[in-house]
């Protein structure tokens, strides 16, 4: 499973696993999406410490997060981010719209 | 600049080969002794053209791609990677950061991740006929540890 949630009253954590690209990123985009609609969080944490890489589909898998987040008007933040991860994340600017601790 | 060392890699467009070519792409690259962050850059970018070639050269269609690693004259590794699919009309304008004409799974950040994290990027492109998108990377020799 590339995508593990915690929930704990309204906040959602999710762990997300392995590689976020073009090929794994579609399964865990439905998943992030199926866990907001249903536990519509005040907060998502999004915990990717087992991440193992990432490329541009995980910026698309991250913004849409972080879209649907605010549709249900939580916040959204992401801990945890590998090297590899972050240096992408940073390339396209994301840290000016999502918050990374 | 002088080649030194050449493989080539070709596969059908199926996104399960995405993983595949970076990984070849690494190992193939661990010869020019790179730090972690320098093969990270190379899965990275190669993760980048390849995804293009599955994603938009051959949208409907499985196609070929080819994937060509060179070692030049000077610790420098040349990536290329070659479709026959539908090309790209305006090369300039789909080199733009935020440029897609993909779904919301895309986030129009390819070409520039390539950009960024290679020292050069050339894309040769024909409508119709396909693309090619040559990226060059040197690394630094280190001292013997
Ligand atoms: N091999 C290719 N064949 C046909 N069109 C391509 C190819 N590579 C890129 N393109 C075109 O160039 C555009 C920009 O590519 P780029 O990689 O920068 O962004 P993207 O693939 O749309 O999104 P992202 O890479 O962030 O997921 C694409 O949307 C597509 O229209
Ligand atoms: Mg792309």
């Amino acid at each position: 499973m590339p995508v593990t949630c915690k929930e704990d009253k309204r906040s959602l954590t999710a762990l997300v696993a392995g590689e976020l690209d073009h090929h794994g990123a579609k399964t865990v985009m439905e998943e992030l999406d199926r866990r907001i609609d249903a536990a519509q969080p005040r907060e998502l944490t999004l915990d990717l410490s087992g991440l193992t890489f990432a490329d541009s589909s995980g910026i698309a898998v991250l913004l849409r997060a972080h879209r649907r987040m605010g549709q249900v008007r939580g916040a959204m933040r992401v801990v945890n981010t590998p090297d590899q991860a972050g240096k992408v994340f940073r390339a396209a600017g994301l840290e000016r719209i999502i918050r990374f601790e | 600049m002088k080649i030194e060392n050449q493989v080539t890699l070709e596969f059908p467009s199926r996104s399960a080969n995405e993983g595949f070519a970076r990984t070849a792409a690494a190992c193939f690259a661990a010869q020019l002794d790179p730090t972690l962050e320098e093969v990270n850059d190379i899965k990275t970018a190669v993760s980048e053209a390849v995804t293009n070639a599955i994603v938009h050269a051959y949208p409907d269609t499985l196609g070929k791609v080819l994937v060509r690693l060179r070692i030049r004259e000077g610790n420098a590794l040349e990536i290329m990677v070659k479709d026959w699919g539908v090309g790209i009309a305006d090369v300039e304008r789909a080199r733009t950061p935020l440029f897609t004409t993909g779904s919301e799974e895309r986030s129009g950040m390819g070409f520039t991740i390539m950009e960024s994290f290679m020292d050069t990027l050339k894309v040769r492109s024909t409508p119709g006929k396909g693309t090619s998108v040559t990226m060059l990377r040197r690394i630094a020799r280190r001292a013997v540890r």
